[in-house]
């Protein structure tokens, strides 16, 4: 299991999707892509944008199937960033 | 180009200010003024700044202003801005808690930072402050994204602790909605490009319903969902169409669609000419409902209208 770190990068409030984008590409999608299970860790994020977060996972959902949520675990998130994570996750679903 | 500062500009009584805009002979700009009084919502003062800043100050004239209010203009840096001598000398006090000054951005670090910059401005609370920072990343990131805007966009908000509402002026001088959405769709007036810009799931970066792993066609709709939850104005204006969505009275149920023409609006396609995009917003402070809510809500919405688009677009097998 490796963990991200999301505030390192994109700060208390993560609303440049620029980063989420660099996020994915960089680190989330070369893990899963050997098969591994990631942890994002949202520990000190206080909110996030949905453009965020849709940059951050929309396209690994549409590349790895919606199976890939399987692999990924969210951790330490408020009610506002498991509000906008769970919209986004339903969204792409749809 | 003329501008006209009247008595009074606010999103409810807009119309009149944005039909008085010249928008001929664009690299000049005469700013005139009510001589009595000035009371107008940021979006109106963003506007004037942005017309400023697409001429060279030597083209810019700016009559004097007589209005009692007129140190408020020049509180909000509007003339520092442009770049323009007003003769109005001011005491400046602590700009906390009262507004955010008129702001040129003009790219995605300096968004961040001001940001960051932004809420201590404002003193509020931290679960106030959370739709204003949603509201004003999403705006200013569309404008880097779509507008191609060369002044980038300009930002001003006022904070109102009478009736603890914030007011949100963002506007740009790019290409405007009707040339975004464009890209992707066949459309033949601006109106119809808001229309689109404002449902969910279109965006302008693709005709696919839900949009590219950068972009999902929500924004705009989300913002328009959060002034709707919150009973308040949100206003957009490109081309020479304008959609204003307006309040819903306090004793109807909240209701959010898909499309925005079934929300109560009024607007039209008969206003001068603006290069560009305008947004403006208030956003009531008190409302009880929770950001985490709102966000249900609207997700709600977003997922059934991007469902029934879907549908619109889905083919089935013919056998003959």
């Amino acid at each position: 299991m490796k963990t991200i770190k999301i505030v390192n990068k994109a700060g208390s409030f993560a609303e440049n999707k620029d980063i989420a984008r660099d996020m994915r590409i960089s680190k989330i999608t070369p893990l899963l892509e050997k098969g591994n299970e990631i942890t994002l860790d949202f520990e000190g994020v206080e909110s996030v944008t949905q453009s965020f977060i849709h940059a951050l996972l929309s396209e690994v959902i549409r590349e790895f199937g919606s199976e890939v949520l399987d692999k990924i675990y969210f951790k330490n998130c408020n009610d506002t960033v498991k509000g906008i994570i769970n919209i986004v996750v339903d969204y792409m679903q749809i | 180009m003329k501008i006209h500062i009247p008595n009074s500009a606010w999103l409810g009584n807009i119309d009149k200010f944005l039909s008085s805009f010249d928008e001929s002979e664009s690299d000049k700009l005469t700013i005139t003024a009510n001589k009595q009084w000035i009371s107008i919502h940021p979006v109106a003062l963003s506007m004037v700044a942005a017309l400023g800043l697409s001429c060279k100050p030597e083209n810019i004239a700016c009559e004097q202003i007589e209005a009692k209010s007129k140190h408020y203009l020049k509180r909000m840096n509007l003339f520092d801005l442009l770049k323009v001598d007003s003769g109005i000398k001011i005491i400046e006090h602590e700009p906390a808690g009262r507004f955010i000054p008129l702001t040129q951005i003009t790219d995605s670090n300096n968004l961040s930072d001001f940001i960051t910059d932004m809420i201590p401005l404002l003193h509020l609370k931290p679960e106030q402050a959370e739709p204003i920072r949603y509201v004003m990343s999403e705006l200013m990131r569309n404008v880097f994204e779509h507008a191609e805007s060369k002044i980038g966009a300009i930002v001003c908000a006022q904070y109102f602790s009478k009736t603890n509402r914030i007011s949100i002026g963002i506007v740009d001088r790019g290409v405007g909605i009707k040339e975004t959405i464009s890209q992707s769709y066949a459309v033949k007036s601006h109106s119809e490009a808001i229309r689109l810009a404002l449902t969910p799931g279109i965006t302008g970066t693709t005709k696919r319903i839900g949009g590219t792993d950068y972009n999902a066609g929500a924004g705009l709709f989300f913002i328009k969902s959060i002034a709707k939850v919150n009973r308040d104005f949100f206003v957009m204006y490109s081309g020479n169409s304008l959609y204003k969505l307006l309040k819903t009275q306090g004793n109807k149920k909240v209701r959010l669609y898909g499309d925005p023409l079934k929300d109560k609006h009024s607007g039209g396609d008969d206003f001068p000419y603006w290069q560009g995009t305008v947004v403006g917003v208030d956003l009531s402070l008190d409302s009880r409902k929770e950001f985490t809510m709102l966000l249900e809500l609207i997700s709600t919405t977003y997922s059934k209208s991007v469902k029934e688009r879907r549908k619109e677009y889905y083919k089935k097998a013919r056998f003959i």
